[in-house]
């Protein structure tokens, strides 16, 4: 797979005023939430480039969340690979385990200065509803997080955390019993307690201007990284690769470098068990633009406009739809989205392990998994950034499960 | 353009000094064929228009009676161009009664606009209300709307300002759907007080265009209660959840529905009534 030579994309002038991303974005809500929405808009100029909500933030990141995250070299999995060296971006050590906590952190400050008294999220793998659970404890909110009990089911450890860190869950039985469920049901609260309630929102999908907002929050891990990499490596990376659900973390990755034209973007789907297969959660590589959740994207819908059902081994990236900077992106061919599937998440998830001694998220193994194909591609002169989004320990279950059925994970 | 049903409806109502009463269904539930038969026996029973639910795998405004009525009807294959044909299917018995469907925007873009509003108005709808279509990104689908003569109803809340209400009811067409309460449809927490108030601040806000109100209206003394407030009155979860119950019980759901709707006439004639004298 060649670099391709992808049109610079301007980094500002989306979204535009109204939240759209070209096509994309916008605010497909009822009209009870268009006024809280465009509270939340009025708060996210204001406070976002103000000097005392930036330092407060720049605090939170550093001595609640831990940031700067390092930038290692997995040495010996590159080695093993026979190809490039791959770096990654080590989110995974973040506070609570994932990248999620930098958005939570930011999104807290704003709740509390609009005078908000209660947070509520919808969580899919468990990583956002821990960081908000643990955010919201910090501040001494009441925190309700709505989850599918599908995901209940499989992100087990997850749900305990939140419960310890106060947090109340709520198990959604509704559609699929997934992260989608969870959204719908955490918009129902929301309406239902507009006045108090701040929603936090995990990932840069939803109506405006969350995608924008959860972007600009995210976006530490791409100047970090471009930053360590110019101080350490004295160049930047060939290619930045990250796993896309609702996208959070790769456009937190992504977006400092979408200037970089000579940087290459991987964002990679959950294949699944094959896209020809139908039991996958990639819109982006097989859907088509539609409006679910408060955005027009790229969604996984049949002819009649009704959700499809999604299948990923990895419940973060469970989603049939994707933030619509993504979409965006996609068509200006600025990023390259693929897959990866299940089974071969599954062998990335062995390969760090064993020979970097880090579990990662099976999230993130998806990202691991494309890199260690491309590293073979760019051969040894090559440098791969990969966001190792999150941590494994949630998904022990999950990886023992797959191992014991034969063939299911090589 | 020619008077639509929509708007010759609320005239005859208004000549009559009567509000309109607007039982919502879920179209498919509780069953298929029973879609038709149940919006006939509405009409029977005193419904003046009529708001046929399309099915929506993730209906985010709605509470849980309306979105299980949503699940039960999509097992039964039930989408958008089964409810088309639904509603093409009662026009041939009905050619009065205005109809309007009310539903979340992917099943029309994936459709097409175009080809949505088309089929629509062949089948003979009278208007659209998408509940997550808010005035900003209504603009596309309202054009393909009007070229076919077919209304664009839209939602106001209890969080709209004044100064959006005013540019909301500029391009409402047909009739503003007030929801009473800040909640999901089938909430219980409708309180007509404070309601009373808001409805004054809306009608001051859309000059003479019809004000239908609802969520959270269950029962013949909501009804009355809230009959005076507008020109119109919704019913929907209370009526979706008396179908599935009569479905269960073995009973005709037809036949349920037509009584529904005659216990909420009476109320809501009742109460114009006391509301004259």
């Amino acid at each position: 797979m060649p670099l391709h030579d992808s049109a610079a994309v301007a980094a500002s002038g989306v979204p535009d005023a109204s939240g759209h991303f070209g096509p994309y974005g916008g605010r497909f809500v009822a009209e009870t939430l268009m006024a809280p929405l465009a509270e939340l808009e009025a708060a996210w100029r204001r406070y976002l480039p103000d000097s005392e909500f930036q330092r407060e933030l720049r605090d939170e990141l550093r001595d609640f969340v831990g940031r700067p995250t390092p930038l290692y070299l997995a040495a010996r999995w590159s080695r093993s690979l026979g190809g490039a060296r791959i770096y990654l971006k080590r989110e995974d050590l973040s506070h609570t385990g994932a990248h999620k906590i930098n958005n939570t952190v930011g999104q807290a400050l704003l709740a509390v200065r609009m005078g908000k008294r209660r947070i509520i999220a919808e969580t899919g793998a468990g990583q956002h509803g821990v960081a908000c659970a643990a955010t919201a404890a910090r501040h001494g909110l009441p925190c309700v997080v709505y989850m599918g009990e599908e995901d209940t089911r499989r992100q087990a450890p997850n749900v305990s955390r939140m419960r310890l860190l106060g947090a109340e869950i709520v198990t959604v039985n509704s559609g699929s019993r997934t992260l989608k469920d969870a959204l719908n049901e955490a918009l129902r609260d929301w309406v239902a307690n507009v006045d108090e309630t701040f929603y936090i929102i995990g990932s840069v999908a939803g109506p405006h201007p969350y995608p924008a907002l959860v972007r600009d929050l995210q976006t530490v891990i791409g100047r970090e990284a471009r930053e360590q990499c110019l101080e350490r490596l004295g160049r930047l990376p060939h290619a930045l690769v990250a796993c896309v659900g609702g996208g959070s973390n790769a456009i937190g990755l992504f977006h400092p470098f979408l200037e970089d034209r000579d940087v290459a973007l991987y964002g990679v789907e959950a294949g699944g068990l094959g896209l020809d297969s139908g039991r996958h959660a990639a819109p982006l590589n097989s859907g088509a633009p539609g409006v679910l959740h408060g955005a027009r994207s790229y969604l996984m819908s049949d002819a009649d406009g009704q959700v499809l059902p999604t299948h990923s081994i990895s419940a973060g990236l469970d989603y049939p739809g994707v933030g619509p900077e993504h979409a965006w992106l996609k068509d200006r061919c600025r990023v390259h989205y693929d897959v990866v599937e299940d089974a071969e998440a599954v062998e990335a998830f062995h390969a760090l392990s064993r020979n970097e001694g880090i579990l990662p998220a099976l999230e993130s193994s998806h990202a691991l998994a494309y890199a260690a194909r491309l590293a073979r591609e760019l051969g040894p002169e090559g440098i791969i950034l990969v966001n190792l989004s999150g941590r494994g320990d949630k998904d022990l279950q999950n990886v023992l499960e797959a191992q014991a059925v034969p063939g299911a994970a090589a | 353009m020619s008077v639509g049903r929509i708007q010759e409806c609320f005239q005859r109502l208004a000549a009559e000094r009567r509000k309109a009463l607007i039982p919502f269904v879920t179209a498919g539930d509780p069953g298929t064929e029973q879609t038709v038969p149940i919006l006939q026996a509405l009409v029977s029973g005193g419904a003046d228009l009529l708001e046929l639910g399309v099915p929506f795998s993730d209906p985010m405004a709605d509470g849980p009676v309306i979105q299980g009525s949503s699940e039960r009807a999509l097992k039964r294959g039930v989408g958008l161009r089964a409810v088309l044909q639904m509603v093409s299917t009662f026009r041939e018995t009905d050619c009065r009664t205005p109809l309007v469907l009310m539903g979340y925007l992917n099943p029309v873009e994936r459709m097409g606009h175009a080809e949505f509003c088309e089929r629509a108005h062949a089948a003979g709808v009278d208007g659209v209300l998408i509940v997550d279509m808010p005035l900003e990104e209504a603009g596309p689908l309202r054009a393909e709307l009007r070229a076919r003569q077919l209304d664009c109803v839209m939602l106001a809340a209890p969080t709209t300002s004044a100064a959006r209400l005013r540019r909301i009811g500029r391009q409402v067409s047909g009739f503003l759907y007030y929801v009473t309460l800040k909640g999901v449809t089938g909430s219980t927490r409708l309180q007509v007080a404070a309601v009373t108030e808001a409805l004054q601040q809306v009608r001051a806000c859309i000059g003479a265009l019809p004000l239908a109100v609802g969520f959270g209206i269950k029962n013949a003394a909501g009804v009355a209660a809230l009959a005076p407030l507008g020109d119109a009155v919704v019913v929907g979860s209370a009526l979706v959840d008396n179908l599935a119950a009569a479905a269960r019980r073995g009973e005709s759901p037809a036949q349920s529905a037509e009584d529904f709707a005659r216990t909420m006439r009476a109320a809501l004639d009742s109460a114009s009534r006391n509301q004259e004298s």
